[in-house]
């Protein structure tokens, strides 16, 4: 009896004693991109995690998934809020038009949903397209750093006619205004300290930050676009579901719209924003900082500006904080190796927006374990995507590559520490 | 005399149920449950399933929670000489999902071959006839028979089974016909194949597509070392059919299960493999996979007989499961490399059996679960108590 009585209670102290031996620990917290910033209030967490629930829900047929789409979910597509896998690049087309770039929106495009709900027929690529470029989802830690930056900063780095004779030049992504972009520039004026900072018109247009291409103005932008074109999901902003043209125009699925409630987009837009911007890794070692001087030494810092700082914000812990993002948000000409023959809105075909490459080190934890960088996911080593640079980025290429063995490599473990 | 038959057919059933490592035929677990045994014509019993979890992935831990898993409510009936009844009404996570689990009727022309008719078991594998918690030592069902064969899987339709005996041998068969699966077998909440998405309650008033789904099961017993066996299930599963008119192709969908259980030497073995086909639109390669496997071996060896609180045949049993599944067979075209999603687990354990129908286990169990990108597993550990017991 008293045999019996030990071995239970031995059996019932296991798990007791045994919860912190046995369980798995936390990766440490620079091993990471998912995560809040750092001193948000309880009820902004709370926030911040019901937006992560949205972010991660999958959509259904009857949730009113596609009909043709690219994933269904937002985390498809950004598996740890880090670079997505290539298997949910977006595909864009169109062709040069008259006046302007064709984005062949009778076709179904600018954007490919390769894939549909059942019994409805996917998109294909037309033949009468002639530029077709593959978008590879980008991480989307630390985006509300980046939205916090006020128009006025993109306007002063901006250098369009390369005045300053350095061979980058540096242009801002322009729109003509529209009623989308207006409503969601108007939306987020609200409740912001300073509304003037945001919005800004310059020559009448609206200034394009977020996408490979900075198609979008805004993070809320951005979300209800992706919503409707990654994923065929209506909100109150794109009521109108997406429809292959070879289904018959207009024919979508049954589910009612809006798809998706404005709380539900409002709380993934606050996600985004409250994501903690990516911590480096050995930022001291003395390789990586060696490596950090020839990053600027050779001209990368032209495009990829390590530091900008955020304006007024209504969320503490972005108001006027500097970072370190490694971006300009600008367009630049990289030359006819990256040119796809796509554009959107003022950009050239060979103009892409200079892509933050804070989080970069990490990258292929989240692509399956092989790194794809590059707007299309061309290149599967950093050294790879360095050498594919060209036009406004080719001096700094060529002198990537003629630098010792030893000094590639000390750059590269700087970026690896991103 | 003829009262005295079914009394002679119930003593026929085994009146005892046994551990995980039954010692009758697979084919027999609706009947092989202890309230049964106890009747001459009608009777009510049922089983009840609880435990508390603690799970910690990567570091996060939402703390302890407890559940009532399963009140299961079997009515049994032995309608006449050669026919009888059986049901299971199922309360899921207290009363979260209620089910009609089965509500089947046997008609027996000869032990060779019965007729049965109903909201059936399809025959699966080993554990959809056989799903009782009470039987099983283990708190978590093994993930492919709940992630690829969608146990607990009833549905309506019918069929015959029988078995036969020859040289040392019990050989039996179960062929059956059901409305089968339905269309969110892709499209569903896990953005995945998943098959256990396409049951849905209205299947059991209507087929969704008009084509029945068979599955059947061929198994070898020889009482003195065990049962193997060998399943298959196959049918359409997407509405294709609507008002009589062809909306979409045909989709189907097969799923081909290998089970064994015996002894060898002290332990208790057992095991299921399946492997699962399904024909995906061709808007939705790859995210939503064509191929799955997974499988499972679960050892037990009895390690104490202690003789508890006056019950002389209390047994406590040590266990361990090894499971995988791979919910996406495949490469991406788009890299070459490995589609993932795949979990692998490790379970031991410790159950403590007072009688054969009541059992009491703790486990840990520690899983990694691989997204479909590949990418580096989530890890996730705890551990379970719980209880199972008939009634």
């Amino acid at each position: 009896m008293h045999r019996a009585a030990l071995f239970g209670t031995i059996l019932l102290a296991f798990p007791l004693v045994g919860c912190d031996l046995l369980t798995p620990g936390a990766p440490a917290d620079h091993d990471v991109l998912a995560g809040t910033i750092e001193g948000m209030t309880p009820s902004q967490v709370r926030q911040h995690l019901a937006g992560d629930a949205e972010f991660g829900r999958v959509f259904t047929v009857a949730d009113g998934l596609g009909p043709i789409f690219v994933a269904a979910s937002c985390e498809q597509c950004h598996a740890g809020d880090g670079k997505g896998h290539p298997v949910f690049n977006l595909r864009r087309f169109g062709r040069p038009g008259t006046s302007a770039f064709d984005p062949m929106i009778e076709f179904g495009g600018p954007q490919l949903q390769h894939r549909a709900i059942p019994g409805y027929p996917p998109e294909e690529v037309p033949v009468e397209a002639t530029g077709v470029s593959g978008f590879t989802p980008p991480a989307v830690t630390g985006l509300g750093f980046l939205d916090a930056v006020e128009d006025q900063t993109l306007i002063d780095l901006a250098d369009p006619s390369d005045e300053d004779g350095d061979g980058i030049s540096g242009r801002l992504q322009l729109h003509e205004p529209s009623e989308l972009i207006e409503t969601v520039l108007e939306l987020e004026r609200r409740g912001t300290p300073d509304p003037e900072a945001r919005g800004r018109r310059v020559g009448g247009r609206y200034i394009g930050r977020f996408g490979k291409k900075g198609l979008t103005v805004n993070l809320l932008h951005q979300t209800v676009g992706a919503y409707h074109q990654d994923m065929g999901v209506t909100s109150d902003l794109l009521p109108e579901d997406l429809f292959n043209p070879s289904a018959g125009a207009r024919a979508s699925d049954d589910a009612p719209d809006p798809e998706v409630t404005s709380a539900a987009v409002g709380n993934v837009v606050f996600y985004l924003k409250t994501l903690k911007a990516p911590a480096r890794r050995d930022a001291s070692d003395p390789e990586v900082v060696a490596g950090e001087a020839l990053f600027e030494d050779i001209g990368c810092t032209g495009c990829h500006v390590p530091t900008l700082t955020t304006g007024a914000s209504e969320i503490e812990v972005l108001d006027r904080v500097t970072f370190h993002p490694y971006t300009d948000l600008l367009l630049h000409d990289m030359g006819p190796g990256l040119d796809d023959g796509y554009t959107e809105g003022r950009a050239s075909t060979s103009e892409w927006r200079t892509p933050p490459l804070w989080g970069i080190g990490l990258a292929q934890e989240f692509q399956g374990g092989q790194g794809f960088f590059m707007h299309d996911g061309r290149a599967t080593s950093l050294a790879e995507a360095i050498e594919v640079h060209g036009g406004e980025g080719r001096a700094a290429r060529d002198a990537f590559i003629a630098l010792s063995p030893e000094e590639r490599s000390r750059l590269i473990r700087f970026l690896e520490s991103l | 005399m003829t009262r005295l038959v079914p009394v002679a057919l119930l003593l026929s059933l085994p009146a005892v149920v046994g551990a995980q490592a039954d010692s009758t035929l697979a084919q027999e677990g609706v009947y092989d449950r202890p309230f049964i045994g106890s009747v001459s014509s009608t009777s009510i019993g049922g089983y009840v399933e609880g435990n508390t979890n603690y799970f910690v992935e990567d570091g996060v831990t939402e703390g302890f929670s407890m559940e009532l898993r399963r009140f299961n409510v079997f009515l049994f009936s032995q309608v006449s000489q050669r026919v009888r009844f059986l049901s299971e009404l199922e309360f899921e996570h207290g009363t979260e999902e209620i089910a009609l689990e089965t509500a089947l009727i046997d008609f027996q022309i000869a032990p060779s071959l019965v007729l049965r008719g109903g909201i059936i078991l399809p025959p699966l594998g080993y554990l959809n006839q056989n799903h009782d918690s009470p039987r099983w030592d283990f708190v978590e069902r093994p993930l492919v028979t709940t992630g690829i064969i969608p146990s607990t899987l009833s549905e309506v339709g019918f069929g015959v089974y029988g078995k036969f005996v020859t040289r040392g041998l019990v050989l039996s068969y179960d062929a059956y016909l059901t409305n089968g699966l339905g269309d969110a077998v892709v499209g569903n909440e896990l953005g995945r194949t998943n098959i256990p998405s396409g049951k849905g309650e209205e299947l059991f008033a209507e087929d969704n597509n008009g084509s029945p789904a068979f599955s059947g099961r061929l198994a070898a017993r020889q009482p003195s070392r065990g049962e193997i066996g060998v399943s298959y299930y196959g049918g359409y599963y997407n509405s294709f059919r609507v008002e009589g008119e062809e909306v979409d192709r045909r989709r189907w969908l097969e799923i081909l299960a290998l089970d064994a259980g015996g002894t060898v030497g002290p332990a208790e073995v057992r095991a299921e493999i399946a492997r699962a086909a399904i024909a995906i639109p061709p808007g939705m390669s790859e995210i939503f996979g064509d191929r799955q496997w997974g499988g499972y071996l679960d050892v037990l060896v009895p390690v104490w007989r202690p003789g508890l609180l006056g019950y002389a045949d209390a047994v406590v049993t040590a266990g361990l499961r090894l499971e995988r599944v791979d919910y996406n067979v495949g490469t991406f075209s788009s890299t070459g490399g490995d589609i993932g999603d795949e979990v692998t687990a490790i379970v031991p354990g410790v159950s403590l059996r007072p009688t054969s129908g009541t059992v009491f286990r703790i486990n840990y169990r520690y899983h990694w679960t691989t997204d479909m990108q590949g990418n580096e597993p989530a890890k996730r550990a705890g551990f379970q108590l719980g209880f199972a017991t008939y009634f």
